[in-house]
């Protein structure tokens, strides 16, 4: 029996993993999907918001300025590109103007500090490329930016290299309360554990339900995207935000920590949670707001485009505690934008809720907060490159062409804790197929290594679980 | 570092003729850096019939064609380094690359060539709406798993693109036991050489649908539908032609792009029409002493014109290593005109003691039209052509004679006309 | 009768005119060389392709090897052709020109390996 169990391996329950790993407790963090990060977490603009937005007073806005000034230390640690490039909300007419005082007051009462309201000469000076219809914008220089499932991959390896157990793979089908304590019907049998978390995204409430807590409701709202070749990363260097509306935050055009250019989301309230589809009205939205911000901004160089689900709780409001209908089920739910940037604060707030659970909870020995940095052939000099393949020959054989990943690299990602099991695992864990050829070269060659390393069949591999398999049966 | 004379960066069929005839040339220490695990590059998975019509007056498959330079290349002694990847080509022409055998290695050459080739155009730039299920792939990446791997990558498919590849491809699935649905095409025509669209398609009664796309793919994990729509003028989708067709497949025949990051890198200029580098008529960039050839300068129809292209490259290098080069150079510019989307080599050097062939497309499909060289206001040559299309490489000759009569201040302007 | 086809001797696909009756060809234009005229009358009494497909090969270093026809066959056998093809299993190494199957469907025409595999 287990201690805890996580249910959702995004970056909620991933670092709220790791945060309670540092116990002696016997935890899992159980995935529907074939790897981590695969909903909210996966495909999301990657900010790190200030913390302007959320509602004064709310548990929203406290953890996102605690999630935001913790980020750089958690990067550090877990060895995660990070970024603090600031962000500025931009105002085009006066009426939007106004607007950014309303935004800089609740920023100051949210305790965001330094930040300022900036004339549109200086905004231009910031961002050059701005479009000229402009008139002002609020600076926010404690801003930041993040790969999310890269942060997710990190803290769910922490995670497992502290005891964690990570099974993917596991649908929660229901739940039953069982004297003391919770048995879960999962698509990997039966799982007995002491308590939930739940940090199960768009199905927070379905979760939730099972156990018996009917006050969540989360509905899933579509946020579509471009993503651009590198070579107009440098459009911006802050994160560009249009002054927010009903529906979020509005279209923003921001560099990703890789160096790509990333413009969305859209917003639209959807009925499938799972419907992770483009569509083309959201995309030319997407393509008008951006030009909007930054007019010579063309999609002729997108690389890829992609949609995210944000799980809208009707309260906008981060639901974090015991279910007063369950006192076995944690919620962590209603997790939405400003969600990634609060990820740290919120292991935290959940570990402040974890450890008076547990009468005479110790903390582990051995536990280690930070993850290695995996080998990143292509930021290396020559001299380490040459150092590293004497050492290791599958380092000196490139597979994907475009982003220059080692065979070594996939090998590392597959035999990783939690490691890939999948192509697009391999390629959130190494860029491999993620540049302008995506996938056209090296893709049957991951396919190949992911057969090998996992000792199956190429026509066994899939794309991301399920039935999204590459390859039907031999030619002959 | 090791020196050469010459790098050769890729080992298809570009490399390998640019590298054996600087070899015919006398240069001595040459070297070719191929990525993948063998010599041949692309042809290794073309194993249609077609290739070496021209320059062998026979009729291979790709392999066969790349198997009789690979032949030539044993018996000479140019080095030859697989599974090697070019990370960088410096200014000074110091070539740095990797393997699993050699680690990292640094070759100075005197002179490089670039034969690195082409990739093919990825969804990503085409913006489809819908689902990121699998089974979108490029009509190549399909090829290699039919042809190399083993291993049918669909059976229900439709190919968006009527290139050459994209058609190939529905005859190699067809043969394979796959259902190729429909072919769909963008434009008014097809990329694509017609005898492809007879044997590939027309055959198999496979149907074209010419000025149609997909713009929404269906299905969660695996593809489980397209639909496709007709575009009006301005390529845009007609509301209400929108028609679902059910396929585990989409393959990609979009186009191809040539594979210039070293060039980039390198700072070499590129023409913004073929993405590949500006060239002399001996295929030398605007760095002396790199030169480039093959479907890296400019997508190629046949691959007979790569070899043919490529001996001129590796000409050129020789000449170049050798000293041979001396001599008054005057370049003057190739300028395409009415019809003509661009012409290779860029630049010619009117000093030149042979005649100069200059390669071009067209950006439509022309009916029975002339091709006019021009030259200071004078005709050069005129030329009656019954049928010119963009999927058709089309050249001309520039004698020698016609450019000696030239002066720096000429252009050759090549044009399509009544 | 006229036809009016492209031809695919070669890549350049001229557009020839056949003008035919029954099975005799009385005239071809069109074409620029002999094999265009050739392809034209066969194309009218007995049209024919070449086709290209794999084998599979044991020991090889990639589960395949490439074949082709050794010349055209009629097209209507094509799959027939592509069953005895389907049916081959062959040992590396393999070299180019191999004879895999020979007089296959009885078309006078040999299934060649078209690439080489030396093996493990």
């Amino acid at each position: 029996m287990y201690d805890i169990v996580i249910v959702g391996a995004g970056v909620t329950g991933a670092m709220t993993a790791r945060e309670l790993s540092k116990y002696n407790l016997k935890i899992a963090l159980t995935e529907k999907c074939n790897d981590v990060a695969m909903g909210a977490t996966k495909a999301n603009s990657g900010i790190v918001h200030a913390g302007f937005d959320a509602a004064e007073g709310s548990l929203m806005a406290k953890l996102n300025v605690k999630g935001c000034s913790m980020m750089a230390e958690t990067c550090k640690k877990l060895s995660v590109p990070y970024k603090n490039n600031g962000s500025l909300v931009v105002a085009f007419s006066d009426e939007e103007k106004e607007h950014l005082n309303v935004l800089y007051e609740r920023g100051v009462k949210n305790g965001v500090p330094d930040m300022k309201i900036i004339s549109k000469d200086e905004l231009r000076e910031m961002e050059p490329n701005i479009s000229d219809e402009a008139v002002a914008a609020l600076y926010a220089p404690t801003a930041g930016i993040v790969c999310p499932y890269e942060l997710t991959i990190a803290a769910t390896e922490c995670a497992v290299s502290n005891g964690v157990e990570f099974i993917r793979n596991c649908e929660i089908k229901g739940i039953r309360t069982v004297a003391d304590k919770l048995v879960l019907d999962t698509t990997q049998g039966e799982i007995e554990t002491k308590y939930v978390i739940n940090a199960a995204g768009v199905f927070a409430d379905e979760i939730a339900k099972m156990a018996g807590d009917d006050s969540i409701h989360i509905t899933a709202r579509r946020g579509e995207y471009f993503l651009l070749d590198k070579s107009v990363g440098n459009l911006v260097s802050h994160t560009i935000f249009q002054c927010p509306g009903k529906m979020g935050k509005g279209i923003l055009v921001a560099q990703t920590v890789d160096g790509n250019l990333l413009m969305g989301p859209t917003a639209e309230d959807i009925d499938d949670k799972t419907d992770v589809s483009t569509t083309n009205s959201g995309l030319n939205n997407v393509k008008t707001f951006a030009a909007k911000s930054i007019p010579s901004v063309s999609t002729r160089n997108a690389i890829t485009s992609f949609t995210g689900l944000r799980a809208h709780e009707n309260r906008h409001e981060f639901i974090i505690g015991v279910s007063d209908s369950n006192k076995r089920l944690i919620n962590a739910a209603g997790i939405e934008s400003p969600g990634l940037t609060s990820a740290p604060a919120i292991a935290q707030y959940i570990d402040g809720i974890v450890k008076n659970l547990f009468e005479g909870i110790t903390p582990r020995d051995d536990y280690n907060d930070t993850r290695e940095a995996p080998v990143r052939f292509r930021h290396m000099t020559d001299e380490e490159r040459a150092e590293l393949i004497k050492k290791n020959s599958a380092y000196g054989r490139i597979v994907c062409r475009c982003e220059t990943i080692t065979e070594g690299e996939i090998i590392d990602a597959i035999r990783a804790p939690a490691g890939a099991r999948d192509v697009d695992g391999v390629k959130r864990r190494t860029r491999a197929g993620m540049g302008r050829c995506q996938g056209g070269f090296c893709g049957s060659k991951v396919v190949e290594i992911l057969a090998r390393e996992l000792n199956t069949q190429v026509n066994e591999i899939t794309k991301f679980g399920g039935n999204s398999k590459i390859l039907f049966d031999k030619t002959k | 570092m090791i020196n050469y004379d010459l790098a050769v960066i890729g080992g298809g069929p570009a490399g390998m003729a640019a590298a054996l005839k600087a070899k015919e040339c006398g240069v001595e220490k040459i070297v070719i850096l191929e990525r993948a695990e063998s010599l041949g590059g692309i042809l290794e998975q073309c194993i249609h019939t077609g290739f070496g019509l021209h320059y062998f007056g026979e009729e291979l498959s790709g392999p066969e064609y790349a198997d009789k330079f690979i032949e030539l290349v044993k018996q000479t002694d140019i080095d030859v380094k697989v599974n090697t990847m070019v990370l960088s080509v410096s200014d000074d022409k110091i070539v740095t690359a990797v393997n699993t055998t050699d680690g990292l290695i640094q070759i100075k050459a005197t002179a490089v060539i670039l034969a690195m080739g082409c990739r093919e155009r990825p969804r990503g730039a085409l913006q489809i709406a819908g689902t990121r299920a699998s089974g979108i792939m490029t009509a190549g990446t399909a090829q290699k798993y039919v042809n190399i791997d083993g291993y049918m990558p669909g059976k229900k498919v439709v190919i968006l693109g009527s290139g050459d590849i994209g058609l190939i491809m529905a005859r190699r699935m067809t043969l394979e036991g796959a259902e190729v649905k429909v072919v769909c095409e963008l434009m008014p025509f097809s990329g694509g050489l017609t005898r492809n669209i007879v044997q590939c398609l027309d055959d198999f009664g496979i149907p074209l649908r010419l000025s149609t796309t997909v713009i929404e793919t269906h299905g969660k994990e695996r593809l489980e539908g397209v639909t496709i729509a007709q575009v009006d003028d301005k390529l845009q989708p007609i509301p209400g032609t929108e028609e679902y067709i059910e396929c585990d497949t989409l393959m990609l025949s979009v186009g191809l792009i040539p594979e210039n990051e070293l060039t980039k890198q390198a700072g070499i200029s590129l023409d913004r029409i073929t993405n590949g580098a500006v060239v002399n008529e001996m295929r030398e960039t605007d760095h002396e002493g790199i030169f480039a050839c093959g479907n890296v300068l400019q997508v190629h129809d046949l691959v007979d014109y790569v070899t043919l292209e490529s001996q001129i490259a590796g000409q050129g290098a020789a000449d170049y290593i050798l000293g041979k080069n001396a001599g008054e150079k005057v370049y003057i510019n190739t300028v395409p005109e009415n019809g003509v989307r661009y012409i290779v080599p860029q630049k010619v050097n009117i000093k030149s003691k042979d005649d100069v062939k200059l390669y071009f497309r067209v950006g439509a499909i022309y009916k029975n039209k002339k091709l006019t060289v021009e030259a200071d206001g004078k005709v050069i040559s005129s030329k009656k052509k019954v049928k010119l299309a963009p999927g058709e490489m089309e050249n001309v000759l520039i004698p020698a004679d016609i450019l000696a009569g030239l002066s720096e201040n000429s252009t050759i302007k090549v044009r399509v006309e009544d | 009768m006229k036809k009016q086809m492209n031809c695919v001797a070669c890549p350049l696909g001229c557009l020839i005119t056949v003008e035919y009756e029954g099975n005799e060809v009385l005239s071809v234009t069109g074409n620029t060389c002999k094999r265009g005229e050739a392809y034209a009358k066969t194309e009218i009494t007995n049209p024919v392709r070449s086709i290209h497909s794999t084998v599979k090969v044991i020991g090889g270093i990639h589960p395949v090897v490439p074949c082709k026809t050794s010349g055209p066959i009629p097209k209507g056998v094509i799959f027939d052709v592509m069953k005895e093809i389907n049916k081959v299993t062959v040992n590396a190494p393999v070299k180019i020109g191999q004879v895999f199957i020979e007089n296959v469907c009885g078309t006078g025409v040999d299934i060649v390996a078209t690439n080489n595999d030396t093996g493990k």
